[in-house]
């Protein structure tokens, strides 16, 4: 399968998205969210910190899933090069980043993912640093055999996703046979400590929904992959975060072309949960893209959605001050990440 | 075309209270208190709730349960099962009622 974009896609184009979502649901009207934030006065939203730096290596990933908001791929070629990482480094060096979170694509593909991390383990040795691994990397060339090994080595937490404990819905949404290739991955990660109680190794799993409709309770859902998952296959993992799909790229063609976009988008605004709202993720992370142009979130940076900061937009012009005093970029793909329990790549946030 | 059935009618579940109050919010704060975890899971209930829509034939009521089980984390098999545990009951329901129908057989048979 191809990427949206090297079909030439009209959605893989961010306007496309951004229109639609504007013309559904204007700012003028009670249904925008816009107008749900000033409700409970929460507009203009602002940043309480700026503790995450979330970064982006790059486009390429060996796997196609259906519902990827990067609309990743093996024909993706956009990769973050050292020249931009060495501008993160200095970011984490000198504003005490206490988490950096490294993402993708496979972000192991990047040729300089190894150094990269070893270079953030080496300037700030108590950084929690964790790598979105889609797990099947580390079986897809002998090359990524030892990533567990280097993972432990470089003290990483491993987030994985693993839509569920099934082949069927697993590789209905990520690909024929991800799953017991997910499968084996974990297994070695369990062999290398991930996930063991004890270990003080990391290994969390990220479940959405593979279709048109919302994750349920997190810790129910936790409960149930642990139970499943050591009975089948004696794997453990420390926790599950619920994650909402975003109606942005690939997720939005699918419900465009299910028709069921109306009803999800009415779903996430009849769920709209102001307590969820507080905890956004974008209220304290920053998102800096492959090539080096900074976003309040990772889905506003496929949206091409800078930073509302203009003299500080890329990672070699960072200022704490102005990027602590931006308002937010807020659209309604946002209500996304304020529906049920909430959502962030940590999970549910109410 | 007209139906008896509206898919879109089920948003509207939430308005019988305006004809009649006091019942209707009563209704709702049990349902709510119902399905929240309990000695059984909202996972369980969900799933019971599934298999009880098929067993009445309530479309409102197999929309609704299908997408909550989902969201529950349920898998199309687990979800298929707990209707076959309503079939099974329905069809044991007819067949139980065979041993009225054997003792009647009984009573008028020489």
């Amino acid at each position: 399968m191809k990427s949206l974009k090297a079909q030439l896609h009209p959605i893989s184009e961010p306007s496309f998205g951004l229109d639609l979502l504007e013309q559904s649901f204007p700012d003028d009207s009670n249904s925008s969210f816009k107008e749900r934030l000033s409700q409970i006065g929460l507009f203009p939203l602002r940043p309480v910190s700026i503790e995450i730096l979330q970064i982006n290596l790059g486009k390429m990933c060996n796997q196609v899933c259906k519902h990827c908001h990067v609309d990743a791929g093996p024909d993706r070629k956009e990769i973050m090069v050292r020249k931009t990482m060495e501008y993160c480094l200095e970011v984490i060096k000198t504003h005490s980043i206490k988490t950096i979170d490294l993402t993708g694509g496979a972000p192991e593909m990047n040729p300089d993912f190894r150094w990269f991390v070893e270079s953030i383990r080496s300037i700030n040795p108590d950084a929690t640093i964790i790598v979105r691994c889609n797990l099947t990397i580390i079986l897809a060339n002998p090359k990524y055999y030892d990533l567990p090994e280097f993972f432990e080595e470089n003290r990483v937490e491993v987030v994985s996703s693993l839509p569920y404990f099934t082949a069927l819905k697993t590789d209905s949404q990520r690909g024929d046979g991800v799953f017991d290739k997910s499968i084996r991955a974990l297994q070695l990660l369990n062999k290398q400590g991930y996930g063991v109680q004890g270990s003080g190794l990391i290994l969390n799993l990220v479940y959405n929904p593979s279709g048109a409709f919302l994750p349920g309770g997190q810790e129910g859902l936790e409960l149930e992959f642990k139970k499943k998952l050591k009975e089948k296959f004696q794997i453990q993992f420390n926790s599950l975060f619920a994650i909402t799909n975003i109606p942005i790229s690939r997720f939005l063609e699918y419900l465009i072309r299910s028709d069921n976009y109306e009803s999800y988008m009415e779903k996430l605004i009849e769920n709209f949960n102001p307590s969820a709202a507080q905890g956004v993720m974008c209220r304290n992370t920053i998102s800096v893209g492959w090539d080096g142009y900074l976003y309040d979130c990772d889905f506003n940076q496929m949206l091409e959605l800078k930073v509302d900061s203009p003299s500080s937009q890329h990672i070699s012009d960072w200022n704490h001050e102005k990027l602590f005093q931006r308002e937010i970029v807020i659209k309604n793909h946002c209500f996304g990440c304020t529906a049920g329990a909430g959502s962030s790549c940590g999970g549910t946030t109410a | 075309m007209k139906t008896y059935y509206n898919p879109d009618d089920l948003k509207k579940f939430g308005s019988i209270t305006n004809l009649q109050k006091s019942m209707g919010d009563k209704f709702f704060s049990y349902y709510g208190e119902v399905f929240k975890e309990g000695a059984l899971t909202a996972r369980e209930k969900s799933l019971i709730a599934l298999a009880v829509a098929h067993a009445i034939q309530c479309p409102y009521c197999i929309d609704a349960y299908t997408t909550d089980t989902m969201e529950k984390g349920c898998d199309e098999e687990q979800m298929m099962e707990a209707v076959h545990v309503a079939a099974a009951i329905r069809g044991g329901a007819s067949l139980v009622h065979s041993t009225q129908m054997i003792n009647k057989i009984k009573e008028i048979s020489m």
